[in-house]
């Protein structure tokens, strides 16, 4: 595998996977309006998943779906950091939304630099999303700085953001629950 | 806090009322805004009122009637029909001969 396809599956599947575990908030936030907010940037996560796999798909001539679905846990490249369940940590929740659209938005400005015409393009257009998602992690940030329990939970989260070695067991429980609708007929094309 | 908000579906039209946001503050509302009637393109712009800041009147009486003074103008048609009826009835009572 090429370098490039490297680095873009590498981000694609930290946006599924935090995308996921973001929408695992939906109807369960702690209030409406932020109900809306939240469900609606992880669906963004899983649309930016989906278009970095089609590039990484057409390289290798696969599809997005076999990418996102049909490997095994251990082949995921995501951080640590996104793999965590976190309901019903609401603290530690925008504490790893505040530390992963940092980092998110440090990669995409590099993206967007690149040589590569297909992949700055699809930053420069990933970015204009998640421009809207800083926005939003930081209004959250700016709320909760001054309560111990998210500085905690940033000090605690923060060496997660880089780890890509070992994954814990969540992401082996994510995977059985993300692929079992898919797994569930043998054979289907869907 | 409550945000009322109106959105403009195209430059130069009139501001109309979209709905409302539950936000602890601007900062917030403006997000919950953006993403509750403008992520989709639908608006070029949002007014965010707090629901405080509306001053409602309610109160417009017309004990009398007076509908010639409302910008729809002076309804004709009841009063015609009622016009006709009467031109009916009395027809009826003196029959042309």
């Amino acid at each position: 595998m090429t370098t490039r396809a490297d680095l873009l599956l590498q981000i694609a599947d930290d946006e599924l996977v935090l995308g996921w575990r973001n929408s695992e908030w939906t109807g369960i936030a702690p209030f409406l309006e932020e109900d809306v907010a939240f469900s609606s940037i992880a669906q963004n996560e899983i649309g930016h998943a989906r278009a970095l796999y089609q590039l990484v798909a057409d390289e290798l001539g696969t599809t997005a779906d076999e990418l996102a679905f049909d490997r095994s846990p251990e082949e995921y490249r995501c951080s640590r950091l996104v793999e965590l369940r976190l309901v019903p940590d609401w603290a530690r929740t925008i504490a790893r939304h505040y530390l992963y659209e940092t980092a998110d938005a440090k990669r995409l400005e590099e993206l967007k630099a690149s040589g590569d015409a297909e992949v700055a393009g699809l930053a420069e257009k990933i970015d204009r999303e998640e421009a809207y998602h800083r926005m939003h992690a930081e209004m959250w940030f700016d709320r909760l700085k001054d309560e111990p329990r998210f500085r905690e939970a940033l000090e605690e989260l923060r060496p997660l953001v880089d780890e890509r070695g070992e994954h814990g067991p969540e992401l082996a429980e994510l995977w059985e629950e993300m692929t079992m609708v898919r797994r569930s007929v043998a054979g289907a094309t869907w | 806090m409550i945000y009322e908000v109106f959105r403009q579906e195209r430059k130069g039209q009139a501001f109309q009322h979209a709905g409302s946001i539950g936000a602890p503050n601007l900062e917030f509302a403006e997000v919950y805004a953006r993403e509750q009637y403008g992520r989709r393109q639908e608006s070029t712009a949002l007014w965010l009122v707090p629901r405080d800041a509306i001053d409602e009147l309610d109160d417009f009486v017309d004990e009398l009637g007076r509908t010639y003074h409302r910008v729809d103008g002076y309804s004709l048609k009841e009063k015609l029909k009622e016009a006709r009826e009467r031109a009916a009835k009395s027809a009826a009572h003196f029959p042309r001969s």
